[in-house]
């Protein structure tokens, strides 16, 4: 009886974070006219992140504010704004976060140097391996 | 080889395991900054939300007096908790100025009407589009702006009853 109680509690609870009634921004769902610009804010809303449901792009989320985004970058880049130009506006915003391809900066350089820097370590090493091996 | 040079591998790895042991331990914080903080308040203009409050503008934020702004919604629960401290915050002299956040008039004045009205100006941004100006990312969300217009502070997230200090120091600082 008491699980009944709660099965009956839990159907017909209502959500306590309700979402906005509105309809969504015109080209939260709607693609551009133009395939190579759709194309252009497709890309760069796959690296954007949403900042309601921080795990997903905005190009996936169901959120009513990313909803909002996806229609801001297509509006922008059918005005004539590079993908580039939407993406720094936004990081201008809301911080390097927000993107989901880093840029290169003071901070994040050793994200690609350190690949680099690893591979050298490693020939070097296997060098010497391989010279004492000869010396044997 | 050097004894201990065999036991830097495994110091390493122990580095490498408390600074990932150290961010799952971490609480999530979820807390999105606006970098917009410090700079002046990013030009806007809103319609009015409801009839008895006028339209809002980024012009209206530079008067010379610090002002606040608190993003709203009536479809939104944390809202109603910080009501209160909304109201408190008028009672002490603070010009609030809102903006309303993907929603209808009819719905913003009923939630104005039950939970009280604080505001000087009310603007509805139906496409968040003034939100993501302001770097800002749900509801509610409190900046505080200067007398020359630039965003000192961001409060997100409802505004509880101990925060309210800070606040109205940073609010008397900006003047």
């Amino acid at each position: 009886m008491k699980h009944l109680m709660v099965l009956f509690a839990l159907l017909t609870a209502a959500p306590l974070v309700a979402q906005s009634a509105l309809p969504a921004s015109p080209y939260a769902h709607q693609q551009l006219a133009d395939p190579n610009k759709e194309a252009e804010a497709r890309a760069l809303m796959d690296e954007l992140r949403c900042l309601k449901c921080q795990s997903q792009s905005i190009a996936d989320s169901n959120a009513p504010m990313a909803g909002d985004m996806r229609s801001q970058v297509r509006e922008r880049i059918a005005a004539g704004e590079t993908p580039e130009e939407v993406r720094s506006w936004l990081i201008e915003r809301y911080g390097d976060w927000v993107s989901y391809n880093p840029q290169v900066n003071a901070l994040t350089w050793p994200l690609w140097a350190a690949p680099l820097i690893l591979l050298i370590l490693a020939v070097w090493l296997a060098r010497g391996r391989f010279r004492r091996r000869k010396d044997k | 080889m050097n004894r201990w040079l065999l036991w830097v591998p495994l110091g390493l790895f122990a580095v490498f395991f408390a600074i990932v042991a150290a961010g799952l331990m971490r609480p999530k914080d979820n807390i999105v900054e606006s970098k917009m903080v410090g700079k002046p308040i990013p030009e806007f203009t809103l319609p009015a939300a409801v009839e008895q409050r006028p339209a809002l503008s980024s012009t209206n934020l530079a008067t010379g007096e610090p002002q606040m702004l608190n993003i709203f919604a009536s479809w939104c629960v944390p809202c109603i908790a910080e009501a209160p401290q909304l109201l408190e915050l008028e009672r002490a002299g603070v010009k609030i100025n809102g903006i309303a956040s993907r929603d209808t008039p009819q719905d913003i004045a009923n939630f104005l009407n039950r939970w009280g009205n604080p505001y000087a100006r009310i603007g509805t941004d139906v496409r968040s589009i003034v939100q993501l100006e302001l770097g800002s990312s749900g509801v509610p969300e409190t900046f505080i702006v200067d007398s020359k217009g630039v965003i000192v502070h961001q409060h997100v997230g409802d505004i509880r009853k101990e925060d309210l200090p800070e606040l109205l120091k940073i609010w008397k600082e900006a003047g």
